[in-house]
């Protein structure tokens, strides 16, 4: 409630809207990129004991860092709930929003916002009591099920029962702290989010993740990826294509380790992407080794993925519509060139 | 002094006009200000469907209706935990602020550890507390506490017996494959809201109560015992009236605190107007549009309350000075 009134006051007192072409000046200003991340969704954004932040997103914040200021670690974390993450973001709190934030019409269209790119294909899902024997979701007729507000998720769930022609009832907190506390003490038959954070809630949240099942079905398409505010085109190229740089890596198979030998490739494309003959940078404004900056601070796409939720992680997600295009994934980054 | 009128009359007009002048420009600026940073308004999205379920709700609520209609059921629902917390209060708060004032030491001190513990607390932890003290005690839905025939106590909520229903006119609350459904259902939500506002107002009430009571001047009581009143007639003729006159006014404002604080049922997914709006506000994106609406509706709740309030006191004022 608070932060609305906070971003309206500050629409009001900024007359002067933050203009084309700045966010990438204060960011340099300030030697700091802020980044809106989640409150704590392993795997995507979450912080560890010591305070410090890892995850898909928080690399993504890192990698940008990366590139413009030539320091990962120059990246100041603000946790945002789902209600308060767009606001943020409009009032120019934070210069990207890297924080599990589903692709959509309305959001895309309206907010006032720019999605970049695609950084991970999701779908939502249920997590149900194992007690229940349900195996599908269209068993969950009269059911009760725990959601977290200021999400996609509760829209879908909406238009997917009535779909179904099934009657639920949602009951809807603000913070997901308590969403998941209500549903782990029994208060609801389900819970509903990305599938991809329903595997960190059974694993992580559950008291004993065995008495818990994700059910198989997805019910949406949940594409996830960084946000920008509106009217400044240069900050947003950068943001979209130092991600399609980490796609690129991958599909060059430039790593984190190899990345010194790969440099001197004679490959005419790795040479561009990592600023060898040619300096691609500066169409985007930064210096010639942008790409090989990012990937040398978090690896290319794919060792990002595995790091963080795939085989190298505890959530173990498999890599499906994530792979890259040529092995059998939706991951397709124009070229750099 | 005709001279001085005009005057007054046209610094009066002045101060309107650059209050109407300031809100004019502050509308501008931010319409301005939205529409630079592309940043979509309008209420228009009040009639399109608001696409999103109502877990529990007074008015029949189906995701295809209006995001108006929405908003109607959470305004209904604040009400429905508001009215029935008034009233509770209201009664629990008056016998514990009588309380503080009994000569009995025990009853008194045990008045005085409600008023300080309940409010010294912040409300929002309260509520928290209560919420998951409810949900962790109740028994999972599949083994409800069957009360009396048709009456369950669950994780589900407390399920009894309504009118209407699908087909008929009771609709019995049934043990289903997921829980218990049908019939009227008391949520833990709801239970814990109720519950969680009702003691915390009731401990301020109750210092309103005493207040007003001890305002009164000790003599009065002298005066009528001294006249052969009884105690409860002293009370009831001399002490109440007067007191009365102290109290309804505080009073009125925690009526209007505690419709109000409803607003925290957000944190325990109690569907209630400002809940039924942020979801609104984040599916539409419209937040200047939600907030003023937020903001009108308690306006009005408001302006509602302090008259009943004005017409109370005026009622009391009249019965005082009658008896
Ligand atoms: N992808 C969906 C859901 C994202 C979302 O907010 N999910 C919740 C539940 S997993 C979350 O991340 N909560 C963490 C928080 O609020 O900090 C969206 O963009 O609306």
């Amino acid at each position: 409630m608070r932060l609305p009134i906070i971003t309206l006051t500050l629409l009001l007192l900024a007359h002067a809207p933050a203009h084309a072409g700045k966010t990438l000046d204060q960011v340099r200003q300030r030697a700091q990129l802020t980044c809106g991340v989640s409150t704590g969704v392993i795997g995507f954004s979450a912080a560890d004991s010591q305070g410090h932040w890892n995850g898909m997103d928080v690399d993504i914040c890192r990698a940008i860092a990366a590139a413009v200021l030539n320091d990962a670690a120059k990246v100041k974390y603000v946790p945002l709930n789902a209600q308060q993450r767009f606001t943020a973001l409009q009032s120019g709190e934070i210069d990207l929003l890297s924080r599990n934030t589903t692709w959509t019409l309305t959001r895309d269209a309206s907010l006032g916002l720019h999605f970049t790119a695609v950084t991970y294909y999701d779908g939502q899902g249920f997590l149900v009591q194992k007690k229940l024997k349900i195996s599908s979701a269209k068993q969950l007729k009269n059911a009760e099920i725990c959601v977290q507000s200021g999400t996609t998720t509760e829209k879908n769930l909406g238009d997917w029962f009535k779909a179904q022609g099934i009657k639920v009832k949602p009951v809807v907190f603000e913070k997901f702290e308590a969403s998941i506390k209500a549903f782990f003490s029994g208060r609801c038959q389900a819970y509903t989010t990305d599938a991809s954070a329903l595997a960190f809630i059974r694993s992580k949240e559950a008291p004993n993740p065995d008495d818990y099942v994700v059910l198989p079905e997805l019910i949406s398409k949940e594409p996830l990826g960084p946000v920008v505010r509106r009217g400044d085109d240069e900050w947003f190229a950068i943001v979209k294509w130092v991600i399609f740089a980490l796609i690129e890596a991958e599909e060059y198979g430039i790593t984190q380790a190899n990345l010194e030998r790969m440099k001197a490739s004679p490959d005419p494309a790795i040479q561009r992407l990592l600023g060898g003959a040619e300096d691609s940078g500066k169409l985007l404004g930064l210096e010639r080794d942008w790409a090989a900056r990012a990937v040398k601070a978090v690896g290319n796409y794919g060792e990002i993925f595995q790091r963080n939720v795939g085989s190298a992680s505890p959530l173990k997600l498999p890599r499906g519509a994530n792979a890259l295009w040529n092995k059998g994934g939706l991951l397709y980054a124009p070229p750099v060139r | 002094m005709p001279a001085q009128r005009w005057r007054n009359l046209l610094v009066q007009a002045l101060i309107a006009a650059g209050l109407l002048a300031l809100l004019w420009w502050l509308l501008d600026a931010t319409a301005a200000n939205m529409r630079e940073r592309g940043i979509r308004s309008g209420f228009d999205f009040l009639l399109e469907p608001a696409g999103f379920g109502i877990g529990e709700s007074l008015l029949p609520f189906d995701s295809g209706d209006s995001a108006l209609w929405a908003l109607a059921a959470g305004l209904a629902n604040t009400l429905r935990v508001a009215l029935p917390a008034i009233l509770i209060s209201t009664l629990l708060g008056t016998l514990v602020g009588l309380g503080r004032l009994s000569p009995n030491l025990l009853l008194r001190k045990l008045c005085a550890a409600y008023v300080e513990a309940l409010r010294n607390v912040p409300l929002l932890l309260q509520l928290l507390a209560w919420y998951f003290i409810v949900t962790d005690l109740l028994p999972a839905a599949s083994k409800a506490l069957q009360l009396a025939p048709h009456v369950f106590l669950s994780k589900s909520g407390l399920s009894v017996p309504w009118l209407g229903g699908d087909g008929g006119l009771i609709d019995l609350p049934q043990r289903g494959a997921m829980n218990i459904s049908g019939g009227a259902a008391m949520t833990p939500e709801y239970l814990a809201l109720l519950l969680g506002l009702s003691l915390y107002t009731a401990a301020f009430v109750a210092e309103t109560v005493r207040a007003g009571i001890a305002a009164v001047p000790r003599g009065q009581s002298e005066a009528a015992l001294a006249l052969g009143l009884t105690r409860l007639q002293n009370f009831r003729l001399v002490l109440l009236p007067q007191a009365l006159r102290g109290i309804i006014p505080p009073l009125t404002n925690q009526h209007l605190s505690l419709t109000k604080n409803a607003s925290l049922a957000v944190a325990i997914g109690y569907p209630e107007l400002v809940s039924v709006a942020n979801t609104t506000l984040n599916q539409t994106g419209r937040a200047a549009e939600c907030i003023t609406l937020i903001m009108a509706v308690y306006l009005i709740l408001s302006l509602l309350t302090a008259w009943l309030s004005a017409w109370l006191e005026r009622r009391n004022g009249r019965w005082a000075d009658h008896s």
